[in-house]
């Protein structure tokens, strides 16, 4: 048992444990203290001054982020001398911020405006700032928008990019006055490291990072009568999208969803999940391929182990990172580009449509899938495979505009051809369910049984730890497979590109000895996804979890070898895994990129 | 290797693969080169395994980490209150005129770079300026016009 | 009338002392504990403006378990108006390392830095070389400790002492939250002493001659000598080593030009004094002197009746804004709307009332900034609009 103290908040007694803040007392007993340099996923601050409080005795007030609460402090969180001190705090803030909230994108959802709203912060005494600085906008990158103007400098974004993510995209720089949030050099976003994850989106308070948005192209393309308009949703996205729409986290949306897409005028409604069953027929032979050149051929050029490739914040940030390493990577595409790929080759086809003539839309738990649609190798079809990505939060827009009311909407299911998915396809969304869906498939390959786990769940890889590890050992595998037998294949899986980067550097030290890595850029996986709803913190991402995994439960199909729209693709148009075709539309090559 | 690279490793070599040797290795960076450029900050992030954005954002906080092109000799001039009280203004004119720069600029010959500092800790000899790490105290315009010519002098030598 | 005295010359600190290898190896004979508490009862306060009881700090640091620890001569003199440190360190260096040796010895540190601000680089060269001498010394008496410079490259608000650990760490010299203070978690987390120059030239000064010699001068709360940094309108501008309690009173009958209008005491981030209260004022820590006390880094500016106000104000409000680190919103913004404030003021663009408010912006500012610097910002500010109101407006 852990030390406990006494203290008092505004005259009430409070107990507890002793190293913790006067932001954690507090908000223990209900009370909230306003914050905005704080993120419970980031280290603590105390650089925004807004959670000041007096502590009796003491001449200055105190940050209660970074403030341990001591034994017998008197604590006032609402004290005239606290409220006045922090309603001078936001009116400063507000001073040095472009204020035009009507015009914001953020509108609505802006901690800086809730605050000053909160406080009624009613006229501008101060003088406005904003105009004696120049403020630049960068509009380059195809993901993220980054608006100096809106900035309140909590260093949130800056903390996220290096804590979270380990990519450093992000920094503050100069000092006094002219101290700002930038990158390497000042360049733009699109020429640095930035992997566009947009974690530093999901994590900014005000409009400063916000995504690059396609809202009116993808209304456009809905209302042009030549076009015939296709939508896939990523497997998170059902899980985050209620929170937009004043659900509450862990909501799992899927057939409103769906509705509320045919509502909004696309043609086909189609599923993601059935991409990603797709990734686990083509990464699992590709694993196992790699398997056998490396135990019975004893080829050396053959790379272990090796790496998922779903995550375009991922594959963007090892580009980047250890482009001597790009060898580990699956040459699988992810499956939004492998939806892309198909809608305009398979799906045209059978659907009688001109390629031209389809746009492809994805929803996307994602900023980095904007820039991925970019790349210029994702031109496979002939075309831009996939020609919009909106962001959780820009379908919620699309809905709200529409003038949906999601809640009453009755539930509809995916269109056919693309639209049928496994459980295994929706744990896609989760960390560790990349490598769950692999596992359940490769091991029935490989043995003709299913993998011994109870109702499939492989709990070793699920959970929020950062880095997770599990060996599979595998017994009597069918004769084609008899070199596997006894061979304990080693897993990993990790999740933001702060653990991404440890186990990167086992790689490259040597003291790695896995065979199988998932990698996914974002904490949490997709759900918690630089394009979710805003916040995302840690109790949100477990609830979203919680409801993939319910999800995964309550389909009939669990296992994406078993989905039979994946059996007739194969059966129709691409033959076989790895084949000709495959190797056409679903699979890519990588890029190695500058390390700044 | 070219000699920005050699340089850097080997203030490496002498100060550490750290982060608490960044500040030392920049100081080394500008000791020869006046300023940091791009090229010298992406190279001691490589060097020593850090950001590049992080000895970006370190490099700029300090004033006398140029992160622009300078001239060979920066004049830095205090501006701080007992400098201007005590005639700070006028050295600066005399600066401004000799050398046909205004503040921030550097000359054409990229021989000096004209910049302001906040209190150098002279202020019983003000108005105080330093040209490099060279401390000059109690400047006139006359004086300071000596000075420069002393410098344009020793730099025609090279 | 202050509890003052009048003003005493004094000549301790750069009094030549040759015998500073006996001085080390006669002190570290003694026990640590009888160490501190003689530090502890001489009663030497921080000279770097902020009075921190130096024997308490060198206490806390040595009770902290670690196996490292940290001695910091804080030699980042960039107070407006200060230069002291810069005097002591080309004339008598030696008393420091000594000073920092002992603490070593005291605290169980064996490592000591120098962080010497980048404008006083030229000082370097000499300076290692004394170190070199002072090692040699110190691996002859035995004693594990070993100094280092460290360069620091223009950055005011490295100064405040967490904020020189961060830029001793390599990073933007940020002041960090508090607590941990350094004696926990300093220099790389690891328990730290951190003083002043000065501060430790006294405590060389306490060891060699015993704690009853130093507390013997100044006043109650205020013991010892100090350094003054003298600037301004003065005939006779210098360092001066005084004994603390003085009245500003005759501080300025000393110094000044005949003319003075006021005294800013303690750089810009100090409290400027207009001549009618000069008599109530006394230069020392805040005790329970009658009047008002003012402690100081040491810097004395003086301005006679042909300086404006405004300007002064102006000039150190500029010195804020760029000096200021930027993390935290009143220091960062506070700054700048003082500064554009003023001049609004004086342009007529704003009302003279405006002052008001950024009176009560000075005080918020104090109560919330996150370090010394934003919160002493107020201290000028307020007690220059207030003296000198007219000069703001016309």
């Amino acid at each position: 048992m852990s030390k406990k103290v006494n203290v008092t908040i505004n005259g009430f007694p409070v107990e507890i444990q002793a190293g913790k803040t006067i932001l954690e007392a507090a908000e223990s007993q209900g009370i909230k203290i306003p914050t905005l340099c704080f993120h419970k996923d980031l280290c603590v601050a105390g650089n925004c001054r807004v959670c000041v409080v007096e502590v009796v005795g003491q001449t200055r007030l105190s940050a209660a982020c970074a403030t341990p609460c001591d034994e017998g402090m008197e604590i006032l969180t609402n004290s005239l001398k606290v409220r006045n001190s922090r309603k001078q705090i936001i009116e400063l803030l507000l001073s040095e911020h472009n204020a035009d909230c009507t015009k914001c994108y953020k509108n609505g959802n802006c901690e800086l405006q809730t605050l000053s709203s909160e406080y009624k912060i009613m006229t501008q005494d101060f003088l406005e700032l904003v105009p004696l600085k120049k403020f630049s906008i960068d509009m380059y990158s195809p993901s993220i928008i980054k608006d100096d103007s809106k900035c309140i400098r909590c260093q949130r974004c800056v903390r996220t990019c290096a804590e979270l993510q380990g990519v450093n995209a992000l920094t503050v720089s100069h000092k006094g006055d002219k101290m700002k949030i930038t990158t390497f050099f000042e360049k733009a976003m699109r020429d640095v490291v930035c992997t566009n994850c947009g974690q530093c989106v999901n994590h900014c308070p005000t409009g400063a990072l916000v995504e690059k948005n396609y809202i009116e192209e993808v209304w456009e393309a809905l209302a042009d009568p030549t076009k015939h308009v296709v939508v896939q949703t990523a497997p998170a996205v059902r899980v985050g999208l209620g929170e937009e729409l004043g659900m509450e986290p862990g909501s799992s949306v899927t057939g409103k969803m769906v509705a509320a897409l045919k509502r909004l005028g696309f043609d086909s409604v189609l599923d993601t999940d059935f991409t990603a069953d797709l990734t686990i027929m083509e990464e699992g032979t590709e694993l196992l391929t790699r398997l056998k050149k490396a135990l019975v051929d004893k080829d050396e050029t053959v790379t272990l182990p090796m790496a998922t490739s779903c995550s375009p914040g991922w594959i963007k940030y090892i580009e980047h990172m250890y482009p001597e390493h790009l060898n580990h990577l699956s040459t699988c595409k992810s499956p939004q580009q492998m939806f892309g790929a198909l809608v305009k080759t398979y799906y045209a086809k059978a659907r009688n449509l001109e390629p031209d003539k389809i746009v492809s839309v994805s929803i996307m738990p994602c900023t980095a899938k904007k820039f991925e649609a970019y790349r210029p190798e994702m031109y496979d079809s002939g075309y831009r495979d996939v020609d919009y990505v909106l962001t959780t939060r820009e379908l919620a827009i699309l809905i709200k505009q529409a003038g949906l009311d999601f809640n009453k909407l009755e539930p509809m299911k995916y269109d056919r051809l693309m639209g049928e998915s496994s459980g295994a396809g929706v744990i896609f969304g989760a960390t560790g369910g990349v490598m769950e869906a692999a596992l359940r498939t490769v091991y029935e390959i490989v043995t003709g049984r299913e993998v011994p786990f109870k109702n499939l769940d492989i709990l070793p890889v699920r959970g929020m730890e950062g880095i997770r590890e599990a060996t599979i050992k595998i017994e009597n595998p069918l004769k084609e497979w008899a070199f596997l037998d006894g061979v304990e294949l080693k897993c990993a899986v990790a999740h933001g590109l702060i653990n991404a980067k440890t186990v990167m550097d086992s790689i490259k030290s040597g003291t790695s000895n896995y065979h199988f890595i998932e990698f996914m850029a974002c904490p949490g996986g997709c759900l918690g996804g630089g394009g979710q709803p805003i916040p995302t913190n840690p109790e949100i991402r477990k609830k979203r979890a919680e409801a993939i995994y319910a999800e995964d439960r309550g389909l009939p199909l669990r296992k994406s070898h078993e989905n039979p729209e994946v059996i007739k693709l194969y059966k129709d148009f691409l033959i076989e895994p790895l084949g000709e075709v495959s190797h056409h539309l679903l699979h890519t090559k990588y890029t190695k990129r500058e390390r700044f | 290797m070219d000699p920005i690279q050699t340089l850097i490793k080997d203030l490496a070599d002498k100060h550490g693969r750290n982060r608490a040797s960044l500040l030392p290795i920049m100081q080394g960076v500008v000791e020869i080169e006046n300023f940091l450029s791009e090229r010298s900050m992406a190279e001691i992030a490589r060097e020593i395994d850090l950001p590049a954005a992080d000895v970006y954002g370190t490099a700029s906080f300090y004033s006398f980490l140029e992160t622009k092109q300078t001239g060979r000799y920066i004049i830095r001039v205090c501006k701080t209150i007992t400098c201007a009280m005590k005639g700070k203004n006028q050295v600066l004119f005399a600066i401004q005129e000799m050398l046909k720069v205004k503040m921030g600029e550097t000359t054409p010959d990229k021989r000096f770079t004209l910049l302001q500092t906040n209190c150098l800790g002279w202020c019983h000899k003000a108005p105080a300026m330093l040209i490099n790490d060279d401390v000059y105290t109690e400047l006139t315009p006359e004086k300071v016009r000596d000075i420069l010519s002393d410098y344009m002098k020793k730099d025609a030598h090279h | 009338m202050a509890n003052s005295h009048q003003l005493k010359r004094v000549d301790f600190i750069f009094r030549n002392e040759n015998d500073w290898e006996k001085v080390l190896s006669a002190t570290i004979k003694n026990k640590p504990q009888e160490l501190i508490n003689e530090l502890i009862s001489s009663e030497l306060k921080g000279r770097g403006g902020a009075g921190f009881p130096t024997g308490l700090k060198w206490k806390l640091t040595a009770e902290a378990k670690s196996d490292e620890k940290y001695v910091i001569c804080n030699a980042d003199e960039g107070e407006p108006g200060t230069f002291k440190d810069r005097e002591i360190l080309s004339r008598v260096p030696y008393k420091v390392f000594t000073a920092m040796a002992i603490c070593g010895y005291i605290t169980g540190a064996k490592k000591g830095f120098i962080y010497l601000r980048g404008e006083y680089k030229f000082l370097k060269a000499e300076l290692q070389k004394v170190i070199d001498e002072f090692h040699y010394y110190c691996k002859e008496t035995g004693l594990d400790f070993e100094i280092n410079i460290f360069l620091g490259s223009g950055a005011y608000i490295c100064g405040e002492e967490t904020a020189l650990m961060e830029s001793m760490e390599g990073k933007r010299g940020e002041p960090r939250n508090k607590p941990p203070f350094p004696t926990q978690a300093g220099y790389l987390g690891k328990p730290t002493v951190i003083n002043n120059v000065e501060t430790l030239v006294h405590a060389f000064t306490i060891f060699k001659y015993g704690a009853k010699k130093f507390y013997d001068l100044g006043v109650q709360y205020s013991r010892g000598t100090k350094l003054f940094s003298v600037s301004g309108d003065t005939p006779k501008p210098g360092i001066y080593e005084l004994e603390l309690g003085m009245s500003l009173q005759d501080f300025v009958y000393e110094f000044g030009d005949g003319d003075t209008k006021a005294v800013q005491v303690g750089g810009a981030s100090g409290f400027l004094v207009p001549r009618k209260k000069f008599k109530d004022a006394a230069i020392g820590f805040k005790g329970k002197l009658t009047g008002i006390s003012l402690p100081t880094g040491g810097s004395m500016m003086l301005f006679n009746s042909s300086r404006s106000m405004f300007n002064v104000l102006d000039n150190y409000l500029e010195f804020f804004r760029e000096e200021s680190c930027g993390q935290c919103t009143p220091c960062r913004v506070g700054c700048q709307q003082l500064l554009l404030g003023i001049k609004a003021v004086k342009r007529g663009e704003k009302p003279a009332s405006y002052l008001d408010k950024l009176l009560r912006l000075t005080e918020t500012m104090q109560l919330t900034a996150k370090c010394g610097l934003g919160q002493s910002v107020a201290n000028s500010f307020s007690s220059i609009v207030e003296n000198f109101r007219e000069e703001m407006i016309y």
